[in-house]
């Protein structure tokens, strides 16, 4: 016991002891798979999910970090063959220079290829790129039995692992498309939005004529300015729209502040989220066509804050993602005025429209609307407005994020995820007794 | 699994018809789905707890466990946990002990030792056991500011609180990093049924309102917690006050 750890999502709140263990190659993660003990065994990446998927308390946890070689990479077609524990940083870093890619990238480099594919990431491309599973051409499984499998996506077991949440067993490789890019950059329309209509109205109407697009909805501005935002748009920039002496492929995102590994009591207050998000909407321009921007700058601007989750002070923050389908749309307005009316503080309040679900039976994505917010647990009473959101979510016939998720009710979970039998049918074939077991599978039920 | 925002799915009370102990299941079982494990002495008041609980909608399950039988708790414990993960226990049964009988018959005393520390240490180091191997868990302990210094009135329940609260904050210690989280709980004088026949302390409180400060407390990962709060205040100052003094004080 002695070689346990504590582990806890990226928002800190449930930290639980397992042994880790750290693998560098498919067996050994076939052999501890054969070891498990009664408390079973999980995979984790670079725990960039934000609650309880990627830790297992009294069990086993994979560190899947050290499985990160890269097998074969097609400079012409762009198929690279990786190893699960390669993070995303480090394929960029290979590939962007051949003008490759990556084909859907969350908000921050550092995740794992394998926890890309067990929670199906979306980006801000989702309208018209779908999840990150539509774009991995074959993986690698091992399974409860131990033995290696190689899956396409004409397995039923390709799809309850796209989305799976590690619980069908530990993928070992991705055989990945990339994207074929002219430039590192992206070229971004800006606008602000006088409020949540406005914000939705442009994106219904615009969305189509870009590859990347999201809000950022500024939560404590009330009245008339309820769910006001600014809209940021674009695309990969073409050779032609940089100037010739730039280094169109050029890739080397800064890493700069650093938070302190524990801040006393959290900087981020009521007042002064109010204050960045005036700042942050104010400095936003009213409109601005056409603006070139570095790929770290806009798709992870958080990474250049070392260990930011550390504002939130010692009792860390939870993450609430939504998404309701299109004619569930109201609850999206609904739950803005909520969480506007309840003055909770959410710093990074993003909506973004997706497009279709993918096969994938765990699979968040659903073709509407998606809201993430974060939120510092400190909050009074914010308990009992997540659980008011949960309400109007499954009214909406929606689901949230299990990537993001430490708090959702048990209850809840079949009625968000209806294809819940249909994955397990799968999951129990191949793993009857749950040799994959997580904090979030013992509590959800999973 | 406790929830980020600190709601367990699982209680195990551990004194089932501790007025303080189904405090706190009550106020957990008011915000959410819980399976509530009773330990505790056969009885009506039991039966009655588990019936309330159940008609409120928890799953509740009643495991018999007299503490002063310390050879049965190894069972008990593995019973409690058999169900499923334990996300937090109380630990609430106690007796207060009339102290004048208590001089005079040994029995009585012992009785008190017995059931207040004896059984305390056995069972809170069977269920820190568990919760270590299941790798999270919560463990409140009821102490007693009366732990904190003796007092003429009731030296023997004092020092059985005192050599409880001892053990409950080593404990908490022992298990830094390992997921196990303990908290020491100090209520004053708490008006109800332990209580009843007595006059009310001054800044007397009630099991309502230490369920609320417990939740708190387990909410924000502190290791001890006073109710009322300003008791922390108050028996700090009256910890250093000179003995002759102190024994004179109407407490
Ligand atoms: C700043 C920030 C922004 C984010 N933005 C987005 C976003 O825009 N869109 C989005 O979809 N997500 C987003 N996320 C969430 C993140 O992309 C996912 O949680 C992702 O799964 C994290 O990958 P990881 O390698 O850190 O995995 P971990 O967090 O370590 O694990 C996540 C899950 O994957 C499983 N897993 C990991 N590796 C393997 C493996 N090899 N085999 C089987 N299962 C495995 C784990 O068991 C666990 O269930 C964001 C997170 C952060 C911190
Ligand atoms: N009330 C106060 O003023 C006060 C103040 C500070 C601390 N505390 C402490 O808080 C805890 C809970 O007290 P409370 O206020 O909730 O009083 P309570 O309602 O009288 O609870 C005491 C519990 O202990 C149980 N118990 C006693 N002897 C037992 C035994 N041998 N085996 C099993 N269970 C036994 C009782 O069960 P039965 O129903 O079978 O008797 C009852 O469930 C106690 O540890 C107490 O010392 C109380």
């Amino acid at each position: 016991m002695s070689d346990r750890r504590l582990l806890a999502g990226w928002g800190r709140t449930s930290p639980t002891s397992a042994r880790l263990l750290p693998v560098g190659t498919a067996e050994d993660v076939s052999l501890a798979v054969q070891a498990a003990g009664p408390r079973g065994l999980v995979a984790r990446g670079l725990g960039r999910s934000y609650g309880d998927a990627a830790q297992d308390a009294g069990g086993v946890v994979l560190d899947m970090t050290t499985l990160c070689r890269v097998h074969s990479f097609d400079h012409e077609t762009g198929v690279v063959e990786a190893d699960a524990g390669l993070s995303l940083h480090a394929l960029m870093g290979m590939s962007l220079h051949e003008g490759w890619f990556v084909p859907v990238t969350p908000g921050t480099r550092f995740v794992t290829l394998g926890g890309a594919v067990a929670a199906d990431i979306h980006g801000k491309n989702h309208h018209v790129d779908g999840s990150f599973g539509q774009h991995v051409l074959e993986l690698s499984l091992v399974t409860a039995d131990g033995g290696e499998r190689r899956l396409s996506p004409a397995d039923d077991l390709f799809w309850a692992t796209v989305g799976g949440m590690g619980l069908t067993g530990v993928v070992t490789r991705v055989r990945l498309q990339l994207r074929a890019v002219e430039t590192s950059r992206v070229t971004v329309d800006t606008e602000r939005a006088a409020d949540l209509d406005d914000v939705m109205d442009r994106m219904v109407r615009g969305d189509a004529d870009y590859t990347y697009s999201v809000a950022w909805v500024d939560l404590l501005a009330r009245g008339r300015a309820t769910g006001r935002g600014v809209l940021t748009r674009g695309r990969h920039s073409r050779r032609d729209e940089l100037p010739a002496s730039a280094d169109p492929l050029s890739f080397a995102p800064r890493a700069s502040l650093r938070v302190p590994p524990i801040v006393p009591g959290g900087l981020l207050r009521r007042s002064t989220v109010a204050a960045f998000n005036e700042v942050w909407f104010r400095k936003a321009p009213r409109a601005a066509r056409g603006q070139v921007q570095g790929l770290a700058g806009f798709f992870h601007p958080l990474d250049g804050v070392a260990g930011w989750n550390n504002v939130y002070g010692p009792r860390g923050f939870v993450q609430y993602q939504l998404v309701v389908p299109e004619k569930g749309v109201d609850a999206v307005r609904t739950a803005v005025t909520l969480l506007s009316a309840a003055r909770t503080p959410s710093f990074l309040t993003v909506l973004k429209r997706f497009g279709p679900g993918n096969r994938g039976p765990l699979s968040f994505p659903m073709a509407g609307w998606t809201l993430a917010l974060d939120l510092p647990t400190g909050v009074p009473g914010l308990a009992a407005v997540l659980d008011r959101l949960d309400e109007l979510v499954l009214a909406a016939g929606g689901r949230v994020y299990l990537a993001k998720d430490a708090r959702l009710p048990r209850e809840h979970l079949p009625a968000m995820y209806p294809r819940l039998p249909e994955w397990r049918a799968v999951r129990d074939r191949v793993d009857p007794h749950h040799v994959f077991t997580s904090d979030l599978s013992r509590r959800l039920s999973l | 699994m406790m929830s980020s925002l600190g709601q367990p799915q699982s209680v195990l009370l551990l004194g089932g018809s501790s007025e303080i102990g189904l405090a706190i299941v009550d106020r957990y079982l008011a915000a959410g789905a819980l399976r509530v494990v009773l330990a505790g002495r056969p009885s009506d008041r039991l039966t009655a707890a588990a019936e309330r609980l159940a008609t409120a909608g928890a799953t509740v399950e009643v495991l018999p466990f007299d503490a002063t039988e310390l050879r049965s708790h190894g069972e008990l414990v593995t019973r409690a946990f058999a169900g499923g993960d334990i996300d937090v226990a109380v630990l609430a049964f106690g007796v207060l002990g009339d102290q004048a009988t208590a001089e005079r018959e040994l029995a009585l005393a012992m009785e008190v030792v017995q059931t207040n520390y004896a059984a305390a240490v056995s069972v809170g180091l069977l269920v820190s056991q568990a919760m270590r191997a299941q790798g999270h868990g919560a463990l409140v302990v009821l102490s007693s500011v009366a732990g904190e210094r003796p007092r003429r009135s009731n030296f023997l329940y004092g020092s059985t609180k005192a050599g409880l609260d001892a053990f409950a904050t080593g404990l908490g210690d022992s298990l830094l990093g390992s997921g196990v989280h303990v908290l020491v709980v100090r209520p004053g004088f708490v008006r109800g049924r332990m209580t009843e026949h007595l006059e009310p302390a001054p800044l007397s409180t009630t099991p309502e309102a230490v369920a609320v400060a417990v939740l708190a407390a387990l909410r924000s990962q502190k290791q001890t917690v006073w109710v009322p709060g300003s008791l922390r205040f108050v028996m700090s100052a009256l910890r250093h006050l000179p003995r002759p003094l102190f024994r004179r004080l109407p407490l």
